[in-house]
């Protein structure tokens, strides 16, 4: 252990102790508990919420039942995105190649359900057996006449991160390719959001308050056609930067789209989107509304918040999620219910990331890049922990650790944006932490 | 509804898998590995597969799942995994000091072509592997098989590095358990305890995928078989194997390397699996059946007279494993119910023929279906042609089952949005009865809340 702790001693940085930046984006090293997953995942988990599109997966099964439905987007319109669509690669097709049974395969999903796009991901192996996934999306969207888009996701080309990318450059090639949808001036793009227990209906509730038009929702509730048109927005607001920075970018090279980083998490954070977009449109009448709208909020939610606050007073929490970001928009809405953060890590955050989170966190507090369940469950003995945020492996450990779990990933069944999901978020919090079960471990 | 594009009218599928019913090999690797003590499963290949892994089992038992990958890049990918491997083995020894480390392969290092032999000899000279502790390894190529190929594969390597037999035959019967739940082998443990017969049950999860909350995370919990015990199969007397797909292979195995005699019996799933097991672990222990299992017996029996007004002659949909589905359909036979559609992803003739003997004079309008395009989409379009009364199965059932509004049984791998799977069995009798029990549970609940109010009575 202590010569591991050793040569990973720049992912790991205690505030007020150490006074080196800790260094992110460093691959995993090889025969690690890693908690982080690949380049497919990353693209997978991005694009599946575009509803009325078939997202076909280019691989042996296990790609595709590990992905089925992976997380509880949600949509108003279609479901086809709840199902899984394989092209479930034999042996023969490894020594013969895959080309065919994936030609055959789109002709049958795109007969069967007639969708707006298809979606078609590359795999490991297909990568490696040299299948031209590129030619037959081609060859398959001039013979059905929709757009048949190659996802070139190998899993082994990088970590989760380098497949969001790879998912931002696919729908790139969508965005731009209509301009038929009928739009207010007053229209913005959201990204980053995926309607994860129907947090997108949340922020398009505010949006709606304040008069500002979601023109296209990349991807939470996602449609073809809304990404389609999405060039035409006067603004893109992008939230978990981590996955969707580079289409904004793409985004504000090709037209010249100005974007914005906002977080929907938190009270402090949640305001300060509303605010940032009303005042990017200079209409006094939108920053009114905006103001008007927080103030509404925060005259119910502050003191329901209350009671929360007084009972975690003291608590101390660890944080291990997916994004920077997240990570972030986590530390300052938990002082807001009064639990310190002890421990700060993140599977995919950069350098920068990080610098920013050291200087949001408490001295004392460990920020950790990459970390396994050796060393988690280490710092939170280390650190007193009582509260343990992360995602679906790092759950159990918390429990059989006696502390308290809140799931801030793809498996969280309440909304934690804006103001309604501060207060799910305190309740989530007080009821694990406060559980009479910790009590009985022996 | 959430599978409204699920329709009646079949389209000839040929390329296409719609919502399977089935995983890829390396998951079952590393559950079977996970029933060895001390061992931590590697999954030789990119960081996904791992993750996935381990994501999905740890979402089914609720426990902390361990397991280390090699983290291909793209270079691995050029150059072979080699280097990967060999340094993840000196990182695993280090950090995690497990006993043993129990590689498999995935699709990728597959196809590149990495030699596990070959790499793990070169891991033992450069003085990586530490006194006393072992390498093992399996071949698991995702394009292979199903999961159910992947959990054979690791017993199977089990047997291949540990079992050996030295002179002296012991009275020991080994059981080579098939997939099934934790809870599951502690009931055969129990079930051989009771009739006082000695065996070595491999692989063995009770103890390490239900571990009891102490305030303590363990990377290695107390259960598993240990690598003493596995090594003394070689001198057991006979091999019951439990589930063709997958234990036949080391049965086989065990059987070509320390000549321990076979005999494989369906997982005792139900009545007369049970049956068969108990008589076949009496005849080869020696050991006489004690009256508490007749009477549990009897109990069964007692529960299945009592209500099968209510089981006789309902249409049930299953799916999952086959080893899990034979002596399901058979046990559904047993309570009078028509077991209508069977679908399962593992190919094999196994399969096929079973279902053939155990339906065709009873149920001869049932359908089953196995390997590709044996789906779960192929499943709901019969269920919409004609509807069933209960479905069984994995938790992917669960949008069918809504959408159509059957009585659902959760039962298989994986089972996500229920608990109770890994503590109470469904193996041996008192497994039958729980099972049976499950089914009327819900069979009786759906009809109380979709009746006519006039047809609700207190007294059933």
């Amino acid at each position: 252990m202590t010569q591991f702790i050793q040569d990973r001693e720049s992912q790991i940085v205690t505030k007020g102790k150490s006074n080196f930046d800790l260094i992110g984006g460093k691959p995993s090293i090889a025969g690690s508990v890693s908690q982080r997953a690949c380049v497919f995942c990353g693209s997978r988990v991005v694009l599946y919420p575009i509803a009325d599109a078939v997202h076909l997966v280019h691989g042996p099964i296990g790609c595709a039942s590990y992905t089925w439905d992976i997380r509880g987007a949600m949509s108003s319109g279609p479901e086809l995105h709840r199902n899984s669509f394989s092209t479930d690669l034999r042996e023969k097709h490894i020594v013969f190649g895959g080309e065919k049974k994936l030609y055959e395969a789109l002709i049958e999903l795109i007969d069967k359900h007639q969708p707006k796009a298809a979606f078609v991901y590359s795999t490991c192996i297909v990568g490696v057996i040299g299948d031209d996934v590129q030619s037959v999306c081609r060859q398959v969207e001039k013979l059905k006449n929709i757009p048949v888009i190659p996802v070139m996701a190998e899993g082994f080309q990088g970590t989760k991160k380098d497949g969001y990318k790879i998912a931002c450059d696919a729908m790139a090639t969508l965005v731009g390719t209509d301009n038929s949808k009928k739009i207010s001036p007053v229209s913005i793009n959201i990204l980053g959001d995926f309607n994860l227990a129907g947090e997108l209906w949340i922020l398009a509730g505010y949006y709606k308050k304040i008069g500002i038009e979601i023109l296209a929702s990349i991807t939470g509730d996602g449609r073809v056609n809304d990404i389609q048109n999405a060039h035409r927005a006067a603004l893109n607001v992008v939230q978990c930067s981590g996955s969707m920075l580079h289409l904004a970018k793409t985004m504000k090279e090709q037209y010249g789209i100005p974007f914005m980083k906002v977080s929907y998490f938190g009270i402090e954070d949640m305001s300060d989107a509303l605010y940032e977009v009303a005042k990017f449109f200079g209409k006094e009448e939108l920053m009114d509304n905006a103001r008007d709208l927080v103030k509404d909020e925060l005259k119910t939610l502050l003191p329901a918040l209350e009671p929360y606050r007084k009972a975690l007073q003291g608590k101390k929490a660890a944080i291990y999620v997916g994004g920077a970001f997240k990570a972030i928009s986590l530390v300052k809405a938990l002082r807001l219910i009064g639990v310190q953060t002890v421990i700060a890590g993140t599977q995919t955050g950069n350098t920068e990331d990080y610098k920013l989170l050291k200087t949001i966190c408490d001295d004392g507090c460990i920020l950790v890049d990459d970390s396994n369940p050796v060393e988690l469950s280490e710092f939170v003995k280390q650190t007193g922990a009582d509260l343990f945020i992360g995602g679906v492996k790092e759950r159990p450990i918390a429990y059989k650790l006696g502390i308290g779990f809140c799931d801030h990933n793809h498996e969280r069944k309440l909304a934690l944006a804006g103001y309604e999901g501060m207060l799910n978020f305190a309740k989530e919090v007080y009821e694990t932490v406060c559980s009479p079960v910790w009590r009985f471990a022996l | 509804m959430l599978l409204r594009h699920t329709t009646a009218k079949e389209i000839d599928r040929k390329a296409l898998t719609v919502n399977p019913a089935k995983t890829c090999q390396p998951v079952g690797a590393m559950y079977a590995a996970l029933g060895l003590h001390g061992c931590l499963p590697h999954s030789h290949g990119s960081q996904g597969c791992c993750s996935y892994h381990r994501s999905a089992l740890t979402r089914h038992f609720k426990e902390p799942v361990m397991a280390a990958t090699s983290s291909f890049s793209e270079g691995s990918s050029v150059f072979g995994g080699s280097s990967n491997l060999v340094s993840a083995i000196e990182t695993i020894f280090t950090v995690y000091n497990p006993d043993v480390v129990a590689v498999h392969t995935t699709c990728l290092s597959e196809t590149i072509g990495d030699d596990l032999t070959q790499i793990v000899s070169k891991a033992h000279e450069d003085g990586l592997v530490p006194e006393g502790k072992k390498v093992i390894f399996c071949n698991t190529p995702s394009y292979v098989g199903t999961h159910v190929t992947g959990y054979s594969n690791q017993v199977a390597a089990f047997v291949k590095f540990f079992s050996t037999a030295t002179p002296k035959k012991k009275n020991v019967i080994n059981l080579a358990a098939g997939w099934m739940e934790p809870s599951d082998m502690r009931e055969i443990k129990r079930l051989a305890q009771e009739m006082e017969a000695r065996i070595i049950l491999f692989p063995d999860m009770s103890g390490v995928l239900d571990a009891p909350l102490t305030g303590k995370f363990e990377m290695y919990p107390k259960g598993g078989v240990t690598q003493a015990q596995l090594i003394a199969t070689g001198d057991s007397k006979f091999t019951i194997g439990l589930g063709a797909y997958s234990t036949e292979d080391a049965c086989v195995k065990l059987e070509n390397k320390c000549k321990v005699k076979f005999e494989v019996v369906e997982i005792p799933v139900g009545l007369k699996a049970t049956d068969r097991f108990i008589t076949s672990l009496s005849r080869h222990a020696n050991v006489p059946v004690p009256d508490s299992i007749t009477e549990e017996r009897g109990r069964l029996v007692d529960l299945i007279a009592d209500n099968s007004k209510y089981f006789y002659g309902k249409r049930v949909a299953l799916y999952g494993d086959p080893d899990t589905l034979i002596p399901l359909t058979e046990f559904l036979l047993t309570l009078d119910m028509k077991p209508v559609y069977i679908v399962t992803g593992t190919s094999g003739k196994h399969f096929d023929e079973s279902m053939q003997a155990l339906l065709s004079e009873k149920v001869p309008e049932a359908k089953y279906k196995s390997g590709p395009n044996a789906d779960m989409f192929q499943l709901h379009q019969w269920i919409k042609q004609e509807p069933v009364d209960l479905l069984i199965g994995n938790t992917y059932g669960k949008y069918i089952a809504r959408d159509e509004n059957i009585p659902f049984v959760r039962l298989g791998f994986p089972i996500v949005d229920r608990a109770g799977h890994n503590y109470f069995p469904n193996v041996g009798y008192v497994g039958a009865t729980n099972l049976a029990i499950k089914i009327l549970e819900k069979v009786l609940d759906h009809f109380d809340s979709n009746c006519k109010e006039e047809k609700v009575e207190w007294q059933m």
